[in-house]
């Protein structure tokens, strides 16, 4: 059995909206191994935003336990949360969420900031990842002389600069064309093919098929967690280039 | 995350705002720079006045006869006398500290030289009116005994009379006419130039004091001796209560006044000056307190746009505590812009007082003197501000959460 990178155990989550109590998850045990390629999905609602924010120690859980590395994350303060985040996660957004105004090394460079990498150390290791993501050659670009999908790509370095022992991506392919979009999950699928945990959060089935496991959510509830054989990106992306030269074609 | 690495994002994060950066600090930079502007004229007066003090002496008293020669109604004849040469006189032999005292008078009268005409004052005097208020001779000589015994015609002008009557032509042995009387101009003085309330000290001449008395004021019939004042000059500072003591008791005895009658005014001149510059640091004071209510209002204005600043970068916060930024961090960054636009404000505000006060004493003739003790203090003072205002906005900012911060819209 591989190390394990994340267990969730009798994981509840409850909000009080309008007087109303709201049980968003309900008794969630989960193991996530290393190496693992996990999609979350579920309508909204479902509550796999929730669980990804848990699982992302940017929200404490009403009740049960995380553990992270082996680690407990109930009962840490916000600035030992922030520490947690920084060393073992790293995000992607469907928004992206760049810096606007500043270029895409700096802003690869920001969790490193946090962490007082030395100055040397991270510009070169931010570096890396903006190559690894295919834009070694874009790094004095702005966020808004970037397309959609090259945004994405930076953002991808970002959560990668730290190495981190898992990568949650909320919907990364949600504010993408459909092409872009395959390119960013054909990204993730090489990230996965070199060792790298993944959380894929996302509502589409279609994406989702591109991970080794698929966990469903609805009303709070997991209802599914199956493996599958991944659908190949890379492959797709094939096709759907080919289609597109025979419609100029025609 | 390093003190630098605090600066450097505090700095990029106000570059990449630039006009609303420099629109706020603009309620710093004019608030420093009119408190060091107030406070350096308040600094200036305050030279300008020492100076006038070391010109007119410290130790100098100024005795001023009352009723003789005050306007309104006159006193009972025999009830009390003006003061005379011969009270100088005593005031010298009979009270041990002074050092010379000098009879005055004062005159007023036309100046004619060719067609130039000048109306200065005219002060009566003997020789020891030079010790008495520091004047010094620029050419010339000072009248001799025969002049001053005889009512001679001569005179020493000041500079002013100087300009204006002979411009750059030499001065010395000219014939000027004083009421029609012709006077020889034997000496010039040294100017003094303006004391601080701007009069000029140089618009005067000097004639013997019997020349005044007899052939300008004609005051032949009241008394033979009559003077305006007496300049009196205490040899060592420290004596100047003691020596006024005895000149109230002396000139009651001379001029046969009793305590409770008024008939001679002893004033300090040093003293003077002293009370009215008070009055003007005062004024000084009222107008710093005024700017430093303006630099209390470039205070809110920061604290206005870092709340603004706080609001619109929701998203960022949220994205910086993601990756890993502690409150603490988050607090820090958003402390040190605000720190960083009052510090900024706060030396643009220097260097405008600076150029500012260059211009005030150059073209309005003002001093200004910019004391390091306000410059560190306004420095000090903004950065306070920016600490004070910039508090409330940045624990905003550290008290978000992350998931909520990263969804606003």
């Amino acid at each position: 059995m591989s190390h394990t990178v994340v267990e969730t155990k009798a994981l509840e989550k409850h909000y009080q909206m309008g007087g109303q109590h709201l049980r968003a998850l309900k008794d969630i045990s989960i193991r996530i191994a290393e190496g693992d390629f996990v999609a979350v999905m579920g309508p909204s609602g479902s509550g796999k935003s929730t669980f990804m924010n848990m699982i992302g120690c940017l929200d404490a859980p009403s009740r049960g336990q995380i553990l992270l590395q082996g680690e407990a994350l109930t009962q840490l303060s916000a600035a030992a949360l922030a520490k947690v985040r920084n060393k073992y996660i790293g995000f992607v957004f469907q928004q992206f969420n760049l810096l606007p105004r500043t270029s895409a090394l700096d802003n690869v460079l920001l969790p490193l900031l946090y962490n007082n990498t030395p100055r040397d150390e991270a510009r070169a290791r931010a570096q890396a990842c903006l190559q690894l993501v295919g834009l070694g050659d874009r790094l004095d670009h702005q966020p808004s002389q970037l397309s959609g999908g090259q945004q994405q790509r930076v953002a991808i370095a970002r959560a990668l600069v730290n190495d981190p022992a898992l990568i949650l991506a909320d919907e990364p392919t949600g504010a993408l064309d459909t092409e872009t979009g395959l390119e960013v999950m054909q990204l993730l699928q090489q990230l996965h093919q070199q060792g790298k945990t993944i959380v894929l959060v996302t509502h589409e089935s279609d994406i989702a098929a591109f991970a080794n496991r698929q966990l469903l959510f609805k009303d709070g509830n997991l209802i599914s967690d199956r493996s599958s054989i991944p659908h190949s990106a890379a492959a797709e992306l094939a096709i759907l280039r080919q289609q597109r030269i025979k419609e100029v074609a025609v | 995350m390093n003190s630098l690495t605090l600066l450097q994002v505090a700095w990029v994060a106000l570059r990449v705002n630039l006009l609303r950066s420099i629109l706020t600090m603009l309620g710093i930079i004019i608030g420093v720079a009119a408190v060091i502007i107030m406070l350096a004229l308040g600094a200036g007066a305050r030279y300008d006045v020492d100076q006038q003090i070391k010109s007119l002496g410290g130790n100098v008293f100024v005795v001023f006869a009352r009723g003789r020669f005050m306007g309104g109604a006159r006193e009972a004849s025999g009830s009390s006398q003006g003061l005379t040469e011969m009270d100088a006189q005593a005031i010298e032999q009979q009270i041990p500290e002074v050092n010379v005292a000098t009879p005055t008078l004062r005159a007023s009268g036309q100046l004619i030289y060719g067609n130039l005409n000048w109306a200065p004052e005219i002060h009566g005097v003997d020789n020891k009116i030079y010790t008495a208020q520091s004047w010094e001779l620029a050419e010339g000589r000072s009248f001799s005994d025969t002049e001053l015994a005889s009512a001679g015609r001569v005179a020493v002008i000041g500079q002013t009379v100087k300009r204006e009557l002979f411009g750059a032509a030499d001065a010395l042995g000219q014939t000027v006419r004083v009421n029609k009387m012709p006077v020889t101009v034997i000496g010039v003085l040294k100017g003094k130039g303006q004391n601080t309330q701007g009069n000029d000290q140089d618009d005067l001449i000097f004639m013997p004091l019997d020349t005044v008395r007899k052939r300008i004021a004609g005051m032949t019939l009241s008394s033979p001796k009559a003077v305006r004042s007496i300049i009196v000059q205490v040899t060592d500072e420290r004596d100047m209560s003691i020596v006024e003591q005895q000149l109230d008791s002396l000139l009651r005895q001379r001029l046969r006044i009793s305590d409770n009658q008024s008939g001679f005014s002893i004033r300090n001149l040093a003293e003077m000056v002293e009370t009215r510059s008070q009055t003007m640091q005062i004024f000084n004071g009222l107008l710093a307190a005024v700017a430093s209510v303006s630099l209390l209002v470039g205070g809110i204005g920061i604290m206005n746009i870092m709340l603004v600043s706080v609001t619109e970068r929701t998203r960022e916060i949220g994205l910086r505590m993601a990756v890993g930024a502690e409150p603490r961090i988050i607090l820090k960054q958003f402390l040190v812009e605000a720190v960083l636009l009052c510090a900024m404000g706060g030396l643009i505000g220097l260097t405008l007082a600076v150029a500012v006060s260059l211009g005030l004493e150059h073209f309005a003739g003002f001093t200004a003197i910019i004391q390091p003790q306000v410059v560190v203090m306004s420095l000090g003072f903004s950065c306070l501000i920016g600490v004070f205002f910039g508090y409330y906005p940045a624990t905003k900012a550290a008290r978000m959460q992350p998931i909520e911060a990263l969804r606003f819209e």
